[in-house]
This record gives structure tokens, sequence and C-alpha cells, in this order.
């Protein structure tokens, strides 16, 4: 089948299967992917996933950049929870370059990374309300992912791509009016998140919408390689942040939601029991941080963490480490590393191997949107269409992190 | 719940498969080991089956080009196991002139679109894959685009010479 022409199928009345071309840009699919799907009524007898539409060839172009140049390029893969990408990135370099972390900074990282996760799981659980077709709740819940980019923005200046912190730390401290931000969104989004909840989770049409569709065992998620609340969601417990603590998350009380049919519904459940979850560890942060001495924001690590522009101008180590930063000159172990965070999707996995060079020798990305996406065809087999739609609402399938 | 070290691992590979598991590392306490293309199925249904080891999940597969090596592909297998909480790595260097290996989506069905994805960018054949074809990239392109011969940028180009921007 020749994906890149519409398929139709011929007139002939005893054929009743219809071919439907779902995407490339379909209001419902919320990203560039396409499927062909074989409908027979409002059934799918089967379908085929074509990805690839915003491929931009990250992996390639990796190796051809300084490390801290690559921290852009990782904000593009799900931009929907950029910074838990970038906070990745960065701890993988920490990992092969073996630097230890202050931990007012891990809880920095620790506040940043739970509200983007917030912000990923506002997206996908409003959208699976909007595909059912409540739409109040979509707008009403959205508004507090604005709140969460304003404070991207008190942090690092930018939105959606955000390329926040750096090798070592943060580019800068967080300010008051950023402190003050949060914890009016502390204070604010319980309260809106409870509404949403009542809004839908004892709904009846909501429930008659998504519970029992798309029913997924533990056995198939794990024969899938699923990561993350969908796999969360049929009842294994494992969770990144649990099971290989990283960023000092071993220092949080935290617990991790599971369901047990793995269908839409629970899905929906677990993702908005996440959502209270990183509340949990963004109060719990801010109270540690408030032990914690005051203006650390990055590792001491001059050789790998650019210095502040006054002492580039009048001091000269200062000025000799921010050109040998700057040009890529940092002498990096030839060593390779795998390190994962729990990305708002799941596992999302840093593949490094440095030959010494300039430039990382090799870098993968192990991208959850795209290793879930993949039961996505066959699992649709025998479903309604519309089932289909929200199911892939549910998946929260990222087109840039899909196609990398 | 009983953890495994390395070690065990070690021991445990090396004696059902002896001389067939070589370049035993840890970088960063992560177990790596090099075995052959003709044993790496019975490797990784051994890994994920053995009760000690259960490395039942597949976290990923790709690809590295090295081609100033004599096997020039090395496919590289992340395997977990999240009942021990260890993770292993499985390295296959094969010919990079005729790439093939034979496919692990008899074990694991999410091996599928990754093995795509190795074969789109490297052209690595996995033998026995029920659907092999390229996944990210267009499907008339010519070349396996990961591979170090291929240049990021136009190589006629006289202003964007890599050694320009540091690079």
């Amino acid at each position: 089948m020749n994906h890149n022409q519409p398929v139709y199928t011929d007139n002939d009345p005893q054929n009743e299967l219809v071919t439907l071309n779902l995407g490339p840009t379909h209001p419902a699919t919320h990203g560039v992917f396409q499927n062909v799907l074989q409908l027979d009524g409002e059934r799918i007898v089967s379908g085929v996933s074509t990805i690839g539409y915003i491929h931009r060839a990250f992996e390639k172009i990796a190796e051809h950049r300084p490390f801290y140049q690559i921290t852009p390029l990782t904000d593009r893969l799900n931009y929907c929870s950029s910074p838990i990408n970038n906070m990745g990135w960065h701890m993988t370099v920490e990992k092969l370059l073996n630097i230890q972390m202050p931990k007012r900074v891990d809880y920095l990282r620790v506040i940043i990374m739970e509200l983007a996760r917030i912000s990923d799981h506002i997206i996908c659980n409003t959208i699976i309300a909007q595909d059912t077709g409540a739409t109040t709740t979509f707008l009403y819940l959205f508004q507090f992912r604005e709140h969460i980019y304003e404070i991207y923005e008190e942090i690092c200046g930018a939105r959606l791509t955000t390329n926040i912190g750096r090798i070592g730390g943060f580019e800068r401290d967080f300010n008051e009016i950023a402190f003050a931000k949060i914890n009016k969104f502390l204070k604010e989004f319980p309260v809106a998140l409870r509404e949403f909840e009542s809004l839908l989770n004892r709904n009846r049409i909501f429930i008659d919408r998504t519970a029992k569709v798309a029913c997924v065992t533990a056995e198939q998620a794990l024969d899938y390689s699923w990561t993350g609340p969908l796999l969360r969601a049929t009842g294994v417990d494992y969770d990144v942040r649990v099971s290989e603590p990283y960023s000092s998350y071993q220092d949080f009380d935290f617990e991790v939601p599971v369901g047990t049919s793995g269908d839409i519904y629970d899905r929906f459940l677990v993702r908005n029991e996440e959502m209270w979850q990183s509340l949990r560890l963004i109060e719990q942060a801010m109270q540690k941080l408030k032990n914690e001495p005051e203006g650390i924001f990055h590792a001491d690590v001059p050789e790998f963490y650019l210095p502040a522009k006054e002492e580039v101008y009048n001091n000269m180590e200062a000025l000799i480490y921010h050109f040998k930063i700057v040009m890529g000159e940092i002498d990096a172990p030839k060593a390779e590393v795998y390190h994962a965070v729990e990305g708002g999707n799941g596992e999302l996995g840093f593949y490094l191997i440095n030959d010494g060079g300039r430039t990382p020798y090799r870098l993968h990305f192990r991208r959850p949107s795209f290793i879930n996406y993949q039961m996505f065809a066959p699992m649709s087999k025998g479903m309604l269409l519309s089932d289909a739609i929200i199911n892939m609402s549910s998946m929260n399938i990222i087109a840039g992190e899909l196609d990398a | 719940m009983a953890q495994v070290t390395n070690q065990e691992l070690i021991a445990l590979l090396s004696e059902r498969f002896g001389d067939k598991i070589t370049g035993i590392d840890e970088p960063y306490g992560l177990l790596t080991f090099h075995t052959t293309k003709d044993a790496i199925i019975e490797v990784l249904q051994f890994l994920k089956e053995d009760s000690l080891a259960n490395f039942n999940f597949l976290t990923d597969i790709t690809a590295v080009h090295y081609p100033e090596k004599k096997l020039g592909i090395a496919v590289v297998y992340h395997l977990h196991s999240m009942v021990k909480g260890v993770r292993v790595r499985v390295k296959v260097f094969i010919d990079a002139h005729h790439p093939a290996i034979p496919t692990a989506s008899t074990i694991w069905n999410g091996a599928n679109w990754m093995e795509r994805e190795t074969y789109d960018f490297f052209g690595v054949k996995f033998e026995g894959h029920p659907d092999l074809r390229r996944i990210l990239n267009m499907d008339d392109l010519d070349v396996f685009p990961m591979l170090k011969q291929y240049p990021l940028e136009d190589p006629n180009r006289v202003d964007k010479k890599d050694e320009y921007f540091g690079r």
C-alpha cells in the first residue's frame, strides 16, 4: 500500500468495506500522523499506521552538535512537557561527567518537572473529555496550562520549547515572582482539578464512553514495551522515579497510582491521580527548599557550567572556561551511558555514546510515544471508529516525540 | 524480593553460553556484553525466561555505526527486569556491508517498530521480521541516513563546514 496517495476502494457493491484515511491532518488525531483504516460500517476491520510526517533527524543532528546545543532539540520531542526532556538530557550528561548536584538544584528540578507533568496530563485528560464531547472541561482546565507556562516564562523566558536549565544546574535562580506564581498555582489548581473530576469521574455519559473500551492486559502492555500512565493503568506499578530515583526523588513521599483493567477510564483516572501526586511533590519540594542554603542554583563545575557574563569580562579563568565550553572543547570521558526519566508518557531514555570528541558519537532517544503507539493499529481491530478516536487521545501521542 | 547482582548474571550467562559472551563491562553500573548474531535470539530468550534474570521488558533496540571496525554495525538491545530492578545491554556486531540479524519480534511484539526504525536508519535487515519497511523516512529514500558516511550538511557548500562552527 502506498501511503503517499490517498487510498480509494473500488465501487464494487459486493465489497462493502470502506477505506478511511484518518489523517495526516485530522482534528481528532491531535498531531500529524495518518491511519489508513478499513471500515465495515462503523467497525474497524484493519488499520495501518503511517508516521514520520514531522521527522526532523534529531539523532543525526545531535551527532554534529556540542552537548549544550542538544538541549533545544530535546524541547521538540514531547513539546507538551519540554522541561522533563531538558532535565533528562542534562542528567544524562551529568551522569556521563560524574557531576554531583546540590540538593537545592535537585528540588528545583523536581518542581519544574512535576509542573511539566501536570501540564502534560492536563492536555491528555482534557482532550479525552473533549473527544467524548465535554468541551467545558477542556476550556476550563486548559487555563492552568497557561499558568504553568507563565511560571516557565518567569524561570527561563520561554513558554513551549523551554530550553530550561543548563548542564550542571539552572542558568539563573528562581526569582520571587516565580515562587509566588508557584504558590498561587498550588492554591488554585487543586480547586479546579477537583471540579474537573467532579464533572467527569462519575459522569454516566463519560463512563459509558470510556470504561471497558480498549482494555489492555498487563501482559500485552509489557509485551509491547508500554511504559508510563498507560502501563500503570493496566496494573503494573512501574515508575522510573521510584525504581531508579534521579534528581533526589527518593527524598519525597508520593504514591504511584495504578489501574486494574487498562481501559481508557483507568488511564484517565491514573493521570488525574498523578496530577494530585505531582502537586504533593511540588509542595514537599517547596518545603524542603526552605532548609537549603539560598542562592545555589548550579553545581560547582566551572569546566562544564558557563560562568556569569561579568566574570567572563573580568576574570581570565572564567574567560578560558567560557571559550572552551562554547567551542565544545570539554573533556568528557569516552563512555556510554543510558539514563531514563519518567516523562509525561513513560520512560524517556537517552542512550549516549561519547568517543571523547566535541559531539556525541551516537545519541538515541527512547521515545515513549513512538513505542506506545505501535499497539494502536492492532488494538483498533474490531473497535468502533469513535472508540478508536478516544483511544488515541488517551494514549497521548505527541507527534514530536513520535517522529523525533 | 531477591536482588540479582551483575556478577551473578555474568556467572549465569558464562555458564550457559561460554565463549559466545564476550566484552563484559559495567559502564555506570549497567551490565554490558557482546554476543554473536547466531546466539542473539537464544540469549534474549534466556534472559527473558530464566527465573534468576527474568528480563521480561524490552526497553529499546537501536544500532551504532563504526565505519573503521571490521564488523561495523553494532545492534544494541536494552533489557530491563522490572521485578529485580536491573538493566542489561546486549550488543551484537555485524558486517556493515551485509547487515542482517534475526528478529526479536518473535520474542516481544514491541520489537516490531524498534527494528523498523533501526532498519530505516542503518539498513539492518531483521530476518523474519513480519513487516520490515521504512517507518520515519519516506519510502523511496535510497540511503540509510544514520550511517557515518552521510554528512549532515550538503558537502558542496563552502560556507557551512563543520570546523567553522566548532563541531
